[in-house]
């Protein structure tokens, strides 16, 4: 206050003038940072699980909320604008209708798609077999992708092009998806580059960051001074490690080398099997399922709802067995624990990321088996799949369903039976189990399992981005009261400035492994002719250089002059450059910081310098 | 819910005891936003006793009250962090009520990382001489880890990790770390 009061007696008055008006400036910004702080989803609950659990508890539930929102936006950007003209047509509400133009040059055999519905008198229960697996009366609903069959809608004089909509929408949401998540990891990315280029920081941070100080609770403080013991432990370990690794005879290396060979040798064959399975449980699924109307019956028991899980029974499986498998192998590795534990995640991410694939690859396998000539002229199996969009659609439907019930079901059977025996039972070696911990890397890969499946799923199930939205708030509270009631902190917690960056790099690796299966459903295989707003078009891709024809003269040509190697080769060179001058950049920059660090070593020396920083 | 009820009267209460214009200069002279200002109030005068309320702005509070609150009673530094922001001259480490709002802004989430860095040293400075040297850092490594000579580090562990951490941090290598080298290396720790 006093040094303030000194200050404004020397200012001038324009000076003066500026300081006020800036202060007043800064006091509207914080009232209405107050109020949008109001608005944020669940900070409370967010803020004590910070205060009873640590930061980096708190940055996966922090993560969470954001997958909400990230939905919520997906939702509304795909029901504004694919659900809600195809709807307001379709009921005529506004003056509207729609336009169905039939498909030419296309085999009628092609264009035969009745689904059925639920006609007649039914029983209840199959109402509840068909909301778990999409089919029935959900099929013709606007969930799936046979729903919009629409080529154009009117909305009181305007002409509402639905199937360039439908892509348009879809691009922009998974743009959309990767500008968030790169925005939001720019932060840690700088954070991260600055840590990993001086890595001799890491004690300095760990001993003057290292205290947590939004802990009140005295056991959650206990726990992170075990922690912090634990850390330093083994970092000092580690670097002993370091130097005996360094110390290696020649004959210890090639013990080691072709060990480290053999072993990934298994982890290849684990993977292979898993994907194996995956293959044959998909393949047996569609043969049995006999729910479209190519039987005429539909066996309505529970051995076909089970048949139709089968390739999510059997992901799951693969998503629980590998992990353990990967790291009961890793002990034989002999790396050193950091590495160790980023090589186990790296394997699970992949396996869990590379079943969807397997799972989409022999679904389209399956699609695309051609054995007639008939078939041939549709491109895809016309008989099995008259709308195969929907069919994946509803593999996507029931992946999801089957994640939110195995979360349910691990937190109902598995978590609180152990609370329970853990509290009531004192024998030994129940107690010596204990509570379990909330391992952050599983939970973490588990919902970004779910939401490369959301992304993957949109395009061939507009409103599965609300599914995923509900899906994500309930679990946002389960897992909350999951860990308050069964779980105790971590004894080895991450640090939450790492775990945010890498939840961030994984979700955005799942992104881009989501765009590969989009980007050969849509430009690769032929669009069903029976259902869908891509009907008259070969691929779904056609519909833009179709839109582009339609475009005066010149603008086709500077699109086309874009498209070309004229112009990408040297687009290409330009941007490798300005990479290279940024690299050189920084190569010049980091100079600089050495050469000043020397300065400063050398004018500490000078008595005056000494002085004026005390 | 009847917490938050409390909660919400007692702050209405407050802010009428609480001048407008000192409000105001508060908010000016720290970190903090109206809102924890007047929480900070709230929380303040609980701590004193009943007859001292009215005038809560210029009583002190004795070190063992202000140890009693949450936040610093889990805290390995509480004593360093009343001894650092307490402006008491008999030495007792009192806090008044501008010491608090001083405290409270400078762990706020707007404080800028100079503030931080600058009270961050002069709490770890346990022998208050102006520079971290080896006994600091072993006190601090120390009530990292825990009080309990089990959790303590072995000595051949601790003189690694001290050496380890002067090699990081001590720039001008006269094996003590003074305001500047600290406020170095922690403007590059992601942690802080």
């Amino acid at each position: 206050r006093d040094c303030q009061q000194t200050d404004i007696k020397y200012l001038s008055g324009w000076k003066q003038w500026k300081r006020t008006s800036s202060k007043s400036l800064k006091k509207v910004l914080n009232e209405v940072k107050e109020l949008s702080s109001y608005l944020e989803l669940w900070r409370h609950d967010i803020h004590s699980i910070e205060g009873k659990f640590g930061t980096g508890i708190q940055s996966y539930f922090s993560f969470l909320r954001f997958l909400v929102l990230l939905n919520f936006i997906i939702f509304i950007l795909m029901f504004s604008f694919v659900t809600l003209p195809s709807v307001i047509s379709k009921y005529g509400v506004f003056n509207s209708s729609f336009v169905k133009i039939p498909p030419k040059n296309t085999e009628p055999h092609c264009t035969y798609y009745k689904p059925s519905g639920n006609k007649g008198i039914v029983y209840f229960y199959t109402y509840l077999k068909d909301l778990l697996s999409g089919t029935g009366f959900l099929e013709v609903t606007s969930l799936f992708y046979g729903y919009y069959t629409i080529d154009a809608a009117w909305i009181s004089m305007l002409r509402y092009n639905l199937p360039l909509a439908y892509l348009l929408a879809t691009f922009a949401y998974l743009a959309l998806s990767l500008i968030w998540i790169i925005k939001r990891s720019v932060e840690g990315f700088k954070q991260n580059l600055v840590h990993a280029e001086d890595q001799f920081q890491s004690y300095c941070n760990k001993v003057f960051a290292g205290w947590d100080f939004c802990i009140t609770d005295p056991n959650a403080a206990r726990l992170k001074h075990r922690s912090l013991q634990y850390e330093l432990q083994t970092d000092l370990e580690e670097e002993r490690l370091k130097r005996k690794i360094a110390d290696r005879t020649m004959k210890e290396k090639l013990r080691i080398y072709s060990l480290r060979i053999f072993i990934n040798i298994i982890v290849i064959a684990v993977l292979s099997g898993c994907f194996y399975s995956i293959y044959r449980a998909t393949v047996f699924s569609q043969e049995n399922s006999n729910v479209s109307i190519r039987h005429g019956i539909r066996r309505n028991s529970v051995a076909n709802l089970l048949v139709q899980y089968l390739p999510s029974i059997v992901i799951t499986l693969a998503n629980f067995i590998a992990p353990q498998i990967f790291s009961f192998l890793i002990r034989f590795e002999d790396y050193s624990p950091a590495f160790e534990i980023r090589l186990t995640l790296l394997r699970c991410v992949f396996v869990r990321l590379a079943n969807i694939g397997v799972l989409l690859f022999s679904l389209w396998s399956q699609i695309s088996y051609c054995a007639t000539d008939e078939c041939k002229a549709c491109g895809y199996n016309y008989e099995l799949y008259p709308c195969w969009e929907s069919e994946v659609g509803q593999e996507m439907y029931k992946l999801m369903i089957f994640d939110f019930i195995i979360i349910l079901a691990g937190v109902l059977f598995m978590d609180f039976p152990r609370k329970l025996l853990v509290t009531h039972c004192s024998c030994k070696p129940v107690q010596w189990c204990g509570l379990q911990e909330f391992g952050i890397s599983d939970n973490v890969l588990e919902i970004i399992y779910g939401q490369t499946i959301c992304w993957i799923g949109t395009f061939f199930s507009p409103l599965l981005p609300a599914i995923a939205t509900i899906k994500y708030f309930i679990i946002f509270y389960i897992k909350k009261i999951s860990l308050i009631h069964t779980r105790k902190p971590a004894a080895r917690p991450i640090r939450a400035s790492s775990s945010n960056f890498f939840f961030l790099v994984v979700l955005l690796i799942g992104l881009v492994l989501a765009f590969i299966p989009l980007g050969i459903s849509i430009a690769h295989i032929p669009s069903s002719k029976a259902c869908g707003p891509f009907r008259s078009f070969n691929t779904s891709w056609a519909v833009v250089p179709d839109t582009i024809r339609e475009f005066p003269t010149g603008l086709q040509q500077v699109l086309y002059g874009i498209a070309s190697e004229a112009f990408a080769v040297p687009f290409f060179m330009v941007i490798c450059l300005i990479m290279f001058y940024f690299i050189a950049l920084a190569g010049a920059h980091k100079r600089v910081v050495e050469q000043l660090r020397e300065q400063l070593v050398m004018v500490s020396f000078d008595p005056l310098f000494c002085t004026s920083k005390v | 819910r009847a917490k938050a009820e409390a909660a919400r009267a007692a702050m209405g209460g407050s802010a009428s005891l609480l001048p407008r214009e000192a409000l105001g200069e508060y908010q000016e002279l720290t970190f903090l936003s109206k809102q924890e200002i007047l929480l900070a109030y709230k929380r303040f005068s609980e701590l004193l006793p009943k007859e001292e309320r009215e005038n809560a702005c210029s009583a002190r509070v004795p070190k063992s009250r202000i140890l009693t609150l949450p936040e610093l009673r889990a805290n390995p530094f509480q004593h360093r962090i009343c001894r650092v922001f307490s402006t008491s001259d008999d030495g007792d480490d009192s806090m008044s009520f501008e010491d608090f709002l001083d405290m409270l802004s400078a762990f706020s989430d707007s404080a800028t990382p100079d503030v931080k860095s600058h009270y961050a040293f002069r709490i770890f400075d346990f022998d208050d001489d102006g520079t971290l040297d080896r006994k600091d850092l072993e006190k601090l490594v120390n009530c990292l880890t825990g009080q309990g000579e089990e959790s303590r580090l072995s000595n051949a562990e601790m003189e690694q990790l001290i050496r380890n951490i002067l090699e990081e941090s001590d720039i001008d290598k006269d094996g003590t770390i003074n305001l500047s080298e600290f406020q170095h290396v922690v403007s590059r720790s992601p942690d802080f």
